[in-house]
């Protein structure tokens, strides 16, 4: 089953009437002419397809970044790489299925992919824990990358993530040293590393994979400090004020590249990424090799130096009269 | 009097009792009636439960560093609004009612000190100033002093105590744990140690950054630690939380510090630890201090 946004309803409500008239027209001939009726509607929805999207806001746009059917990490793997052998396990008691990673080849190189998996069905969703990884899926997560480290293969992520999962055992294994000890480990690996937020951005659950050389947003994700809802409870003390929240979190790839923390926004299909997986793979191939390119410029010390001051000159103050 | 209690006994708050101070004190945590100069001079610590109440920033180092030798930095330091946030209120209003208060400029003093005689970079939460959250400021005074060790080839110390990161500053709080672990790295790098030191309460981002990268970690008794509050953790589980969860001692036994220390002995511990890490004799001792 399809899940419509509300804003998407006046979208689809015109779709599917295009769609009428498009069988009707393969019914009868008699209908008289009615492709350039076709033609002007279709060119319509386009543009309130184009002025919908572009003009949502922060709460909008994290639901977008949520919907069920926009394309998952798996999908990206499925329709950007090839050959791609998934590799399990921290190695220290811990499967990690919230993450998941493995070589894979990228048109004609190796790499290492690595990112969140939401799950897709209700089976899937349980398995996977919601993307809400447990320390293990960290400790998995850096064990590729610095297999990937040893073999010079680069590293790309794909974050999409409500966040680290917040539980008992979480806690027990020690959920802060997993994400802290992955940001001290990336900010040092002597590989590139990009780094591509597909989805939802989830705080400190989707950091631990967001260090690295180049931080892309796909037009519809977003990425925050919290979410929405935990912001408006504690904020507002007030659960419905996620609207409100959303805005002020500034938490949409538009505003975050403003706002010089990331590095490139990767376009999405009209009417968002989960209307077309494919092309949405598309456009994320093309954003990728794009930034091996650029990344392709520097030596192995250069590019640490620069991931150094990336995140160095983060943040705004002031230092008084001095 | 030993040698270990002789440094002990030595380490104060450095608060003058002033008149209005109530004669008693009565802990929250027992019951019991203490006298407060009693209270203090066991530094904020309980005599009947051994209750660890959270100290200000002042008070902590005066705890840790030696007299008169603290130097702190970038004191004037203050948080810009990046994000023009506005909750209920705008974060401007209330960074300058929180700055009214004299609370300093933010959630942090940071500054070179000595420590039983060893350099070190100091940085403590100041965690009246909106639950010593962590916003541009904390990062970027942990960082400098990270940058200040590495150029003197000194030690780090940081005393957390600060729910996560600072909300009304968003993305960038968030990019603050990537940038203080960067510049660990660094630190690291150079073969220069870091001690953490985790008080009540060190939660979120805080914990999840540099707080858990210590070469060392310890960690005050009963001190709530983790990455998810335990509010967050009973909603999410539907289940209430076994007694002393995410506190020391349960790091402790998880493997997930390497000790816990009693206020009183914090300083000779660091102190210790830092020799012991440098391979240096221990610092002879400086001159008794009084309240
Ligand atoms: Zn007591």
């Amino acid at each position: 089953m399809v899940q419509i946004l509300d804003f998407e309803k006046e979208l689809f409500a015109e779709e599917s009437q295009i769609r009428e008239l498009v069988s009707l027209s393969h019914m009868y001939d008699s209908v008289g002419d009615i492709t350039e009726e076709i033609t002007k509607r279709t060119k319509k929805l386009r543009r309130m397809k184009r002025e919908v999207f572009a003009g949502l806001d922060g709460w909008q746009m994290t639901r977008v970044a949520r919907h069920p059917d926009r394309p998952h990490m798996i999908d990206y793997v499925n329709h950007v790489f090839k050959d791609f052998q998934e590799l399990h396990g921290d190695r220290r008691g811990g499967y990690g299925p919230s993450i998941v990673g493995g070589l894979a080849k990228f048109d004609d190189r190796s790499v290492m992919v690595i990112g969140q998996q939401k799950g897709r069905t209700a089976e899937e969703k349980l398995r996977r824990n919601f993307g809400m990884s447990q320390p293990s899926g960290y400790r998995k997560a850096l064990r590729l990358m610095e297999l990937a480290e040893k073999f010079r293969l680069p590293i790309i992520t794909l974050i999409d993530t409500p966040g680290a999962y917040p539980g008992i055992d979480a806690e027990e294994k020690g959920q802060s040293e997993a994400i802290a000890y992955n940001l001290f480990k990336m900010s040092g690996l002597k590989t590139p590393i990009i780094v591509m937020i597909i989805g939802e951005g989830g705080s400190g659950g989707a950091l631990a994979l967001g260090v690295g050389d180049r931080i892309l947003m796909l037009e519809h994700s977003v990425y925050s400090v919290i979410s929405p809802e935990g912001c408006a409870s504690i904020l507002w003390d007030d659960k419905t004020k996620v609207s409100q929240a959303a805005k002020a979190l500034c938490l949409t790839a538009k505003e975050l590249l403003e706002l010089n923390v990331i590095d490139q926004i990767v376009k999405e299909p009209l009417g968002g990424a989960h209307r077309n997986h494919r092309r949405a793979a598309a456009f994320v191939r093309r954003a990728l090799r794009a930034n091996f390119k650029i990344i392709a410029n520097h030596s192995t010390e250069e590019m640490l130096e620069l991931r150094h001051e990336k995140f160095r000159r983060m943040g705004e103050f002031t230092e008084g009269e001095k | 009097m030993s040698w270990f209690d002789k440094i002990v006994s030595k380490t104060s708050l450095g608060i003058k009792s002033s008149k209005t101070d109530e004669i008693w004190f009565q802990c929250g945590k027992c019951n019991e009636q203490i006298y407060t100069a009693e209270f203090v001079e066991n530094l904020k610590v309980c005599v009947k439960c051994n209750h660890h109440y959270r100290l200000n920033g002042r008070e902590r180092i005066h705890l840790l560093i030696d007299q008169d030798t603290f130097k702190e930095c970038d004191a004037e330091m203050a948080a810009s609004d990046p994000l023009k946030f506005k909750d209920k209120k705008k974060y401007k209003d209330r960074l300058k009612a929180t700055q009214k208060q004299g609370l300093g400029h933010d959630a942090m003093i940071s500054g070179s000190g000595k420590l039983q005689g060893h350099e070190v970079e100091l940085c403590v939460f100041e965690f009246n100033f909106m639950g010593g959250s962590m916003g541009s400021v904390v990062g970027e005074k942990i960082t400098r002093s990270i940058e200040r060790a590495i150029e003197k080839r000194s030690a780090v110390i940081i005393v957390s105590c600060s729910g996560g990161a600072r909300m009304q500053e968003g993305i960038f709080s968030l990019m603050q744990m990537a940038k203080t672990s960067c510049a660990l790295k660094n630190l690291s790098d150079c073969g220069l140690p870091y001690i953490s030191v985790l008080t009540d309460p060190t939660t979120g981002g805080v914990s999840a950054s540099f707080a858990m990268l210590g070469d060392i970690i310890v960690a005050e008794p009963g001190a709530l630690i983790g990455f998810a509050g335990p509010r967050v953790i009973e909603q999410t589980i539907q289940q209430k939380l076994p007694e002393g969860f995410q506190r020391s001692k349960f790091l402790l036994e998880h493997g997930l510090i390497d000790q816990v220390i009693p206020r009183a002995q914090l300083k000779y511990s660091l102190a210790n630890l830092l020799s012991l890490l440098k391979d240096l004799p221990m610092p002879a001792t400086e001159n008794t201090q009084t309240l």
